[in-house]
């Protein structure tokens, strides 16, 4: 595999991802406040309730289309583009998605065109449940997701056979209740939820500050402003902070992350800012907090955090014995009987995936100098200085977030909101804040991972499909191409219909009531 | 359950989740075909796209759905077929883009050239994908020029324009006829009117087409196309390894089935039974009843498919050896069981609570419905 084939295979993957990114978390949470708002509806009557509820679900479904669009590609690329990772992995990877599809992504298709069209013939009690079994759809599709994307990072469950050459699934259970994959889950939708909760403040903050619809901006805020508290306090509290110390990859992650370059005694300080530097290998200054860093990560005071000098050590010696692990597979694939070379593979099994780091190094395995085995162990941990800076920010912006819902629910709950010009244009500034959030969010977790898909299991270089760099140069040119078009066709739809606000409905009931509309 | 059986069971299974794609998805795709034909002008498209527009996106869960069921049950075939038909996969990915965005976006500005635009988008998303699956499935049944090393690395070895041979070309022509028919039929039963007197037209004329190609390409496939056979023995039981048996190319090989095992000649004929009534219960005006037996009709032409091939699922022409079959393409035992169970769960819950998404929205769309509803229709 040429260097160029992957580098251009992980830039599409995180192109498309990270464009499918930007309209998954509203959805997440967009879904939860149709149902607070219905459920609100259905319970005193108020027709304002029903309005807000359609209002939001159409910006919402002008979000859910780029959301489906931009899904499929997910799916199809793993194909497409990782023909190896799909073979080698699929019968343990393959299944989530499968069940992801059965179980949470027809729910969710199938009762959204309920959710819009089935007004007028569903009862209000009856249409609340599809809102809500479209809400529970839409949830359990990115508990799915996450658990195959939890898996990646903590391939627990599974066991490398020899003769069909692919890891196979050996614990459902374990692969279920990865902790990896529900400390993502709960961090995830809670991101969502904060994700939707400022779209829904912000653009009611603006109709606040052009004093229109002001009573259905006033209850869009409450509802925004109290869940999106809860969310904001979810998403840092139970932030997957404390699913970090599970698992080497998580280890790899967060040292990279904290510029953690050597073991500190327990419990070790915080970095809250550094100059990380990768050619010294330290940190040129930094502002320290002692003890925070052990209590946060560990939870408790004598664990230790492994530093980043300690896990190249460690990694070093798994590569050793990796080596032998895949010159004991090339017997055992050239002669099954050879019972040796089997003792040989079982006994080095567990660092397989490690020996198949020194590949894009080196052919044959003869060959492994010094030089070359310091590179494999290099390149086991992530460029620190990117990792430590976008988790940065992202733990930035959601303090930010936090304080702006601390801000506004207070000032609904003495029902003066429509009052403070500065909280009302704070949160309309603060509307790109969640989705940078979160995908410097992704960054952190995905980027994190490398050099492996399938941490400690499977290195990025060998997942790739046998295509050549043009043809991924002209599919990566079709999906910007695409997605660019896309992105500023729902762009011009959204801001029409936020600026239009709840007259596009067509009731007669508020501003803005135009015509021609639809 | 032992390996053996839910390796055919699997087989089975996939076939049973690409008819129900042919059936639900199948039809709005029909109707996204026949969009701009059927519609003559703005109401009349809208109501052409309503009739499936509280639906499509459920329905296109099938395909989704079938796509994860053969990553989970067939990995490698889902490795090998969609990196090697990398550009045709492509074009289906992006024909389908034009869909979510098509359907929730083209009313919600009302200006003819954006409407058009995505009438034809719909189109696109309604026609490429059905031609470029039947093109497909052409090539299948001819064997795909790819090779797997001793780490089961594939290697494809063909162009995207060798893919669009003669017999896969007229393998196209067969699939595209058969979901215009189908989705032909579907609007005939949710219109009325001039609509639906344009929609049964296009059924009639499609499900000729059908017919005229599905014959073809069976007496083609018959005399011309070399089919394939594993010439070792093969042991049901056995992990699954490709690289584990012989196969030779044989003219007539594909007929093999139907001559061990007589009755599976069925599947074909249900195409030459269920289409032409189609015709007739249409001309009743028993427009559901057509529906169910177009269904059919689509059933028989996946069906035949399935059943020449078996138990190859995709034969490497450049390769025989590497072909991939239910008995080596398939997941472990384990996997098999654990989908088949969720499968079993979720499929029966998935139909019911369809079935009553359909009787909520069931009824004709008119032209007066979509004029009392332009704020809340697509």
């Amino acid at each position: 595999m040429t260097d160029s084939l992957v580098d251009l295979s992980r830039l599409q993957f995180a192109v498309t991802a990270l464009y499918h990114f930007l309209f998954v978390p509203l959805t997440l949470g967009m879904v939860w406040i149709l149902v607070v708002m219905e459920s609100v509806y259905v319970m005193t009557g108020k027709q304002v309730y029903q309005d807000m509820t359609r209002f939001w679900g159409k910006l919402f479904g002008i979000n859910f289309a780029l959301g489906v669009t931009t899904g499929i590609t997910m799916e199809f690329q793993f194909g497409t583009n990782w023909a190896y990772y799909s073979h080698y992995v699929g019968d343990i990877f393959g299944a989530p998605l499968a069940i992801e599809g059965l179980m949470a992504f027809f729910l969710e298709s199938t009762f959204i065109g309920l959710f819009f069209f089935g007004w007028d013939r569903l009862s209000r009690p009856k249409h609340l449940m599809v809102t809500l079994l479209m809400a529970l759809g839409t949830n359990l599709s990115a508990l799915w997701i996450l658990i195959a994307n939890g898996w990646m990072q903590n391939p627990v469950g599974a066991a490398f056979n020899p003769t069909t050459m692919r890891m196979e699934l050996v614990d459902f259970g374990a692969l279920l209740f990865n902790p990896d994959a529900q400390a993502k889950f709960v961090h995830t939708v809670s991101a969502g939820y904060v994700t939707a909760s400022t779209f829904v403040l912000a653009i009611s903050s603006w109709y606040l500050l052009k004093g229109k619809d002001v009573e259905f901006a006033k209850r869009s805020f409450r509802v925004a402003s109290a869940f999106g508290l809860a969310s904001a306090l979810s998403v840092i509290v139970l932030g997957d902070e404390s699913g970090y110390t599970v698992g080497e990859a998580q280890q790899t992650k967060l040292a990279a992350m904290e510029a953690m370059w050597d073991t500190e005694p327990a419990p070790a300080s915080f970095n809250l800012i550094a100059a990380p530097n990768e050619k010294t290998e330290k940190n040129d200054w930094a502002v320290r907090i002692p003890y925070v860093m052990g209590l946060i990560g560990t939870r408790s005071t004598t664990t230790l955090i492994p530093g980043i000098h300690q896990i190249k050590d460690k990694n070093r010696q798994r590569i050793l014995s990796g080596v032998e692990a895949v010159r004991a597979l090339e017997q055992v694939r050239h002669d099954p009987a050879d019972q040796e070379a089997r003792r040989m593979l079982e006994l080095h099994k567990a660092d397989l995936g490690f020996g198949l780091l020194l590949k894009p190094y080196v052919r044959n395995f003869d060959q492994i100098t010094p030089e070359l085995l310091q590179k494999a162990v290099d390149s086991t941990i992530p460029r620190v200085f990117p990792m430590f800076w976008s988790f940065r920010i992202m733990v930035a912006l959601g303090f930010l977030i936090l304080t702006l819902f601390v801000a506004s629910f207070i000032s609904t709950l003495q029902g003066r909101c429509e009052n403070k010009r500065w909280l009302l244009k704070w949160a309309l500034l603060m509307l790109p804040a969640p989705w940078l959030a979160c995908e410097f969010g992704w960054f952190v977790a995905e980027y994190g991972r490398q050099p492996w898909t399938i941490y400690g299991v499977l290195p990025t270089h060998l997942s790739v499909s046998t295509l050549t760099s043009d043809s991924l140069m002209g599919s990566l040119a079709g999906f910007v191409g695409f997605y660019t078009v896309l992105l500023v066709v729902e762009m011009v739809l959204m801001v029409k219909f936020a600026r239009q606000g709840p007259g596009s409905l067509g009731t007669g009931r508020y501003d803005n009531e135009l015509a021609h509309a639809h | 359950m032992d390996y053996p059986t839910l390796k055919v069971i699997w087989w089975v299974l996939v076939g049973f989740l690409l008819i129900c794609f042919a059936i639900m998805d199948g039809h709005d795709m029909g109707v996204g075909t026949l969009l701009p034909f059927v519609g003559r002008n703005d109401v009349e498209r809208r109501v052409v796209i309503n009739t499936v527009g509280p639906h499509w996106d459920g329905n296109q869960v099938w395909f989704v759905t079938s796509g994860g069921a053969i990553f989970a049950a067939w990995p490698l075939v889902y490795a090998t077929a969609f990196s090697g038909f990398y550009w045709a996969m492509l074009a289906v990915l992006w024909a389908l883009f034009f869909r979510p965005v098509g359907f929730d976006y083209r009313s919600k500005i009302d200006n003819a050239v954006w409407r058009s635009t995505w009438d034809w988008g719909l189109f696109i998303g309604g026609a490429v994908p059905p031609m470029i699956f039947g093109v497909a499935f052409g090539n299948l049944l001819q064997g795909v020029p790819f090779v797997f090393d001793d780490n089961l690395v594939s290697t494809y070895s063909g162009s995207f324009w060798q893919l669009l041979n003669p017999f896969a070309l007229l393998a196209g022509v067969v699939s595209s006829a058969m979901i215009t028919f189908h989705g032909g039929v579907y609007l005939a039963h949710r219109t009325e009117g001039a609509i639906q007197q344009r929609a049964m037209g296009s059924a009639r004329w499609s499900g000729l087409i059908l017919l005229a190609s599905f014959t073809l390409a069976g007496i083609w496939l018959a005399s011309g196309i070399e089919g394939y056979r594993i010439t070792s023995v093969v042991d049901p039981a056995a992990m699954a390894n490709p690289l584990g048996k012989t196969v030779v190319r044989h003219a007539g090989a594909w007929l093999d089935n139907y001559r061990h095992w007589p009755l599976t000649l069925l599947v074909p004929a249900l195409v030459y039974l269920a289409t032409p009534m189609t015709f007739v219960v249409l001309k009743a005006r028993r427009t559901g009843l057509a529906f169910i037996l177009s269904s059919l009709a689509l059933t028989g032409v996946i069906g035949t498919a399935g059943v020449s091939m078996f138990p190859f699922i995709m034969p490497s022409s450049s390769s025989p050896v590497s072909s991939l079959t239910v008995w080596d393409a398939v997941s472990s035992q384990k996997t098999l069981f654990i989908m088949l169970v969720a499968a079993l769960i979720f499929v029966p819950i998935i139909i019911a609570y369809t079935r009553w998404c359909y009787r909520v929205m069931a009824g004709k769309v008119t032209v007066a419905f979509i004029e009392k509803n332009k704020h809340s229709t697509y």
